[in-house]
């Protein structure tokens, strides 16, 4: 497994629903299988969204938390 | 008409307990393809289709949606004014503005006053419109499907539909995509 470099970042803070979650799966799109897509997000619905998007497209969430506000997740596509 | 039966001296061989075809993706649930049903074309309708299908395209869940009746009225391309062949097509196209970009809310429209003020409060909060989420859907490969019946009813042709529409169908495709086990969603 790659280690943890981001191979690409998507800004999604200030988009609603389903914005972030839209963008993040076309941004998944150009990466290729093991990297690493960061995504930052202000929804706070995007917590639990980011859950089921990694569990029902297979890609792992490989990372998640919360900073003032601000949600940030590491998918990896699978 | 003969029919032999011959007994089998034996009970046929047991199959041997066929060892359980191990999993070959393990923990994958099998993902069901998504219908919605778009049958009104209010506001707040259309937007929660368009919503539901955009996030079913970027879940990587095949989606489509039957639009049909009022719903088909949303897919009239927005410059379009007047449509239909004869008078009572074209009038009813004239006292319901067609397009996804003339939708009216079903409940406090107040002359439009409801949906302008809808649209300024999603702007304010970055909340896509049906139009940008229509758009998205299609390209993460929605497919929109029109219904042939309404289509003939309003006297539409796919010429004043949107670009990238799926051929139009009738209710046994969407019955048979139900059987088939899609999920369906009647909005």
């Amino acid at each position: 497994m790659a280690a943890l470099e981001i191979a690409q970042r998507l800004d999604a803070k200030g988009l609603a629903c389903p914005m972030p979650i839209v963008k993040t799966a076309q941004a998944m799109k150009t990466l290729s299988s093991g990297q690493l897509l960061e995504v930052l997000a202000t929804d706070a619905g995007s917590v639990k969204d980011f859950e089921a998007w990694a569990k029902s497209t297979g890609n792992p969430l490989v990372e998640s938390g919360s900073d003032a506000g601000v949600y940030r997740f590491v998918l990896q596509k699978k | 008409m003969t029919l032999t039966l011959e007994r089998p001296v034996e009970a046929p061989p047991v199959e041997a307990p066929a060892p359980q075809p191990a999993p070959a993706h393990e923990a994958e649930p099998a993902l069901h393809d998504i219908l919605i049903i778009d049958y009104s074309g209010d506001l707040e309708r259309t937007w929660a289709t368009m919503i539901l299908a955009s996030t079913a395209g970027a879940m990587g869940a095949k989606c489509r949606v039957f639009v049909t009746f009022w719903g088909l009225q949303v897919f009239v391309k927005d410059e379009r004014r007047i449509t239909g062949q004869n008078w009572m097509q074209k009038l009813l196209a004239f006292m319901q503005r067609p397009g996804i970009s003339h939708r009216k809310l079903s409940k406090m429209n107040f002359l439009g006053m409801g949906p302008w003020m809808m649209g300024k409060l999603a702007r304010q909060y970055k909340v896509s419109s049906p139009k940008e989420l229509l758009e998205v859907a299609q390209a993460l490969g929605v497919e929109f499907m029109p219904c042939q019946m309404t289509m003939d009813m309003y006297g539409l042709t796919r010429d004043d539909l949107v670009e990238g529409m799926a051929e139009p169908v009738g209710a046994a495709t969407v019955i048979g995509l139900m059987q088939e086990g899609s999920s369906p969603l009647f909005i």
